[in-house]
């Protein structure tokens, strides 16, 4: 076992705030119309981690949750509507999602870690992980120990990231940055190569199998295009050199069908299409999915719909 | 060495993805705006448009179909006689006009350029072969900034050369390029005005229509009779307005090789002149600069526009422990480039404006590979069958002895070249006949400071890319600066 390989003083990647900004606020100029705008809805729809993270979640809002998300679309007309890719949850009710979501094709995500803050010990958020994998959670949503990170001790972040993959096994692990606390882009991109490097120090990633996220949810900002776009050049720059490809989740704050848009936009033109897909992209949200299909209804209609006309989660 | 913990878990995320073959494709995304375009263009002499005395007309043309869109007047000597004396005789009027009054009717032309910029936008991408992206968002955003901004100069010469009492220069004979129509007719005609100068503008003989449509705003906003007249035609017919008697200062915006002709013109009469020429702009890249950032800085240097800007950062000099680096990332950069219909909203790069500027970039790019350089083309499909269209390139292994190296080339082509230390950067930088602008993308401060002071360019970016002001440049990119209190200069008497 190789824990520490992560090397704090490897190349480090600076990034312009000026051209960065720039080129993220390129990316919502696309037109992205008809057929083009109907598949990147469904896409999107299919990419959704749909999430719930609330004090009060409680076991009945937990099952429609997973009933939205295996169909989302409840309506009269032929949308040819999508599962989502998982629920998100917390670590106390994964049984309750997987069991809800058995014979699904949805994923069962938990957060873990000591989520949102991380402030803990590392037994305690190794132990939160290896519960949740035992449960039954498909995938696991890491937050980094941005404490650590900010005061430099980049060594302790990456370890324990390497730790929290061993904790996972099999199952797919989302490293959670919370870009909002890091505030800089330099930061940001720091943070993202030694999040990769230390995951890919646990053993081997095949493609999809780790994942870098932006936010918790907890903390605004949340995901800007901007700071998702820093990740995907990283995730650029690992790809370039070693052929392996590390998937993306911006999360927090992306509500309309219009950004989940941009988002994708950013994605083909970032990394290519390789990576329009669940296994390579997700997004991080709740209120987002209701958006989605309510422009596929005025897409296949002519006009909007009442909000009401889409159930809740 | 995997060691993963062996725990029993569902088996549906396990699995490691498969490349999709999904491949998402943007829609055609047309600008649908349909633009009135008359057959036939007359002159702007004294506020109407006229027929030319000289009888002739040439037919401007789309670019990106090679359709005919009109016939346009061009404009002969007695044409600009005319206009000079309709221009001469509005002059003194205007220039006792009371300042804020000047000032208004530059709000207005302003104002009715943003009011109909999109047409505007719509016309100049027909016209121009730019992508209607850059008309939409560049073009007529600055067009309409700048007669603002000079609008609020119009009262205020006093202060911006203080205790000089600033007197207009009289008639101002202003010669356009093809590159940004509108743009640059605002450019020119915007201090002067505010100066209390009238105007002669000959806009470019290949995208000539946006010129015109200004002066059907100038009719709308009932600007006085003569402070500006607007005539087509070519070359001789920007001599003619040159060697005019009563053309007190000439401003143009070109080639190094009609300004050099106009330089002579102007010297033997003691004319005020200001020229913005060429470039061969080097665009400087640090091994410690943000790589991503500066190559959308490189893309955006030479590819904005066709390339066909005179700042246009046509040379790339790149540290060598980079250069692999960031060559792989413009390759890849170029995946994503979109080439094609200029009216597609989703389109990076239009068409080049004229079938001769065709020729002359493929010259290039035939004079590069012939050389010895490596050419890398951006992998665009199929481009369309009409109309004049290059692929855009880059050169890598060029040599500063190479023609591709040293000569203005307009067009989408790069070349690029390596250096290992800052002294070395400086001094292919400083290697060649243009000074107009220079890039330089580092993350260190110093690195900035030093090399600006030492860089021969008008314009210097740091980490970015824009066409700032004051604009103009050095050597044989000309003389005289434009936009900001600098550009109040050329058209002021002191």
């Amino acid at each position: 076992m190789a824990i520490g390989r992560y090397n704090v003083r490897m190349d480090r990647r600076t990034t312009d705030a000026v051209m960065i900004e720039q080129r993220a606020q390129a990316m919502t100029r696309r037109s992205i119309k008809t057929e083009a705008k109907q598949a990147a809805l469904r896409l999107a729809i299919a990419m959704v981690d749909l999430t719930t993270l609330e004090g009060k979640d409680s076991p009945q809002k937990i099952k429609s949750l997973c009933r939205k998300a295996i169909s989302p679309y409840e309506g009269s007309l032929d949308l040819d509507v999508p599962s989502v890719a998982a629920v998100c949850v917390y670590p106390s009710l994964v049984p309750v999602a997987i069991e809800a979501l058995a014979n699904s094709t949805v994923c069962v995500a938990s957060v873990a870690t000591g989520f949102p803050s991380g402030q803990y010990p590392l037994d305690i958020r190794l132990a939160d992980v290896q519960q949740a994998v035992l449960d039954g959670a498909d995938e696991i949503d890491m937050v980094i120990n941005r404490g650590a990170f900010l005061s430099g001790k980049h060594e302790q972040v990456a370890t324990e990231i390497t730790q929290t993959r061993l904790a996972c096994g099999p199952a797919r692990l989302k490293i959670i940055l919370e870009t909002g606390e890091l505030e800089t882009y330099d930061n940001i991109r720091h943070a993202s190569d030694l999040a990769i490097a230390a995951a890919a120090d646990a053993g081997s990633i095949e493609n999809g199998d780790v994942f870098i996220k932006t936010s918790t949810g907890k903390v605004s900002p949340g995901a800007t295009m901007a700071s998702t776009l820093v990740m995907l050049e990283a995730i650029r720059d690992h790809y370039h050199a070693t052929g392996v490809r590390i998937g993306m989740k911006p999360a927090g704050g992306i509500r309309s069908a219009k950004t989940a848009i941009h988002y994708l936009v950013m994605l083909k033109e970032t990394l290519g299409d390789a990576w329009l897909t669940p296994e390579l992209f997700r997004f991080g949200a709740s209120t987002l999915l209701n958006d989605l299909l309510r422009q596929l209804v005025k897409q296949a209609t002519g006009h909007y719909t009442a909000g009401w006309d889409f159930s809740i989660a | 060495m995997n060691t993963r913990i062996e725990i029993d878990a569902p088996q549906d995320s396990g699995e490691s993805p498969e490349t999709t073959d999904y491949n998402w494709e943007y829609s055609p995304a047309p600008e649908r705006m349909q633009v009135d375009i008359k057959d036939r263009y007359g002159l702007f002499i004294n506020g109407s448009f006229r027929s030319p005395v000289s009888k002739k007309y040439f037919k401007t043309v789309n670019p990106a179909t090679e359709e005919v869109l009109a016939e346009v007047a061009q404009a002969g000597a007695k044409d600009v006689d005319k206009a000079v004396e309709a221009a001469r005789a509005a002059q003194p009027k205007w220039a006792r006009l009371k300042p804020t009054e000047r000032a208004k009717y530059l709000f207005r032309i302003a104002r009715r350029i943003q009011e109909r910029s999109r047409e505007l936008a719509v016309l100049e991408t027909m016209d121009s072969g730019k992508p209607i992206k850059e008309s939409r968002d560049v073009d007529l955003n600055i067009t309409a900034q700048y007669l603002f901004y000079y609008a609020g100069w119009a009262d205020k010469l006093d202060y911006a050369f203080a205790g000089a009492r600033p007197k207009p220069v009289g008639v101002c004979g202003q010669i356009i390029p093809w590159n940004f129509p509108l743009m640059m007719a605002a450019w020119k005609i915007g201090p002067a005005l505010a100066c209390g100068n009238t105007c002669v503008l000959k806009p470019a003989e290949t995208s000539p229509l946006t010129a015109l449509r200004l002066a059907e705003i100038l009719q709308e906003v009932d600007l006085p009779p003569g402070v500006v007249n607007i005539l087509t035609g070519a070359g001789a017919t920007g001599q003619a307005i040159a060697e005019h008697p009563n053309v007190k200062k000439v401003a143009f915006t070109g080639s190094t090789q009609v300004g050099k002709i106009l330089a002579k013109v102007c010297a033997k009469k003691g004319k005020h002149l200001t020229l913005e020429l060429g470039g061969k702009s080097p665009n400087i890249i640090f091994e410690d600069a943000s790589l991503d950032q500066a190559v959308e800085g490189i893309v955006s240097g030479i590819y904005f526009n066709q390339g066909q800007v005179c700042c246009a950062g046509s040379r790339l000099l790149v540290q060598e422990s980079i250069h692999d680096e960031v060559v792989k990332k413009l390759a890849h950069r170029f995946e994503s480039l979109r080439v094609g219909d200029p009216l597609d909203k989703n389109t990076d790069v239009g068409a080049i404006n004229s079938p001769e500027q065709l020729k002359k970039i493929e010259h290039y790019i035939n004079v590069g590979a012939a050389e010895g350089a490596d050419m890398h083309s951006c992998p665009v499909g199929d481009l369309p069958p009409k109309g004049y269209w290059c692929r855009p390139c880059f050169f890598t292994d060029v040599q500063p002895s190479h023609q591709i190296a040293r000569d203005e080339i307009f067009g989408p082509v790069l070349a690029v070249m390596t250096f290992r230390t800052p002294k070395e950067a400086l001094e292919l930088a400083n290697n060649t006949p243009y000074g107009l602008s220079a890039g330089v993308w580092t993350d260190k401060g110093a690195r900035i400071f030093e090399l600006a002071k030492k860089l021969d360019a008008g314009v210097i970016w740091c980490n970015l890319f824009d066409a700032f002001s004051p604009f103009g440049g050095f050597k044989e990119s000309g003389f005289g600066r434009e936009g900001g209190r600098h550009g109040l200069r050329p058209y002021v008497a002191l």
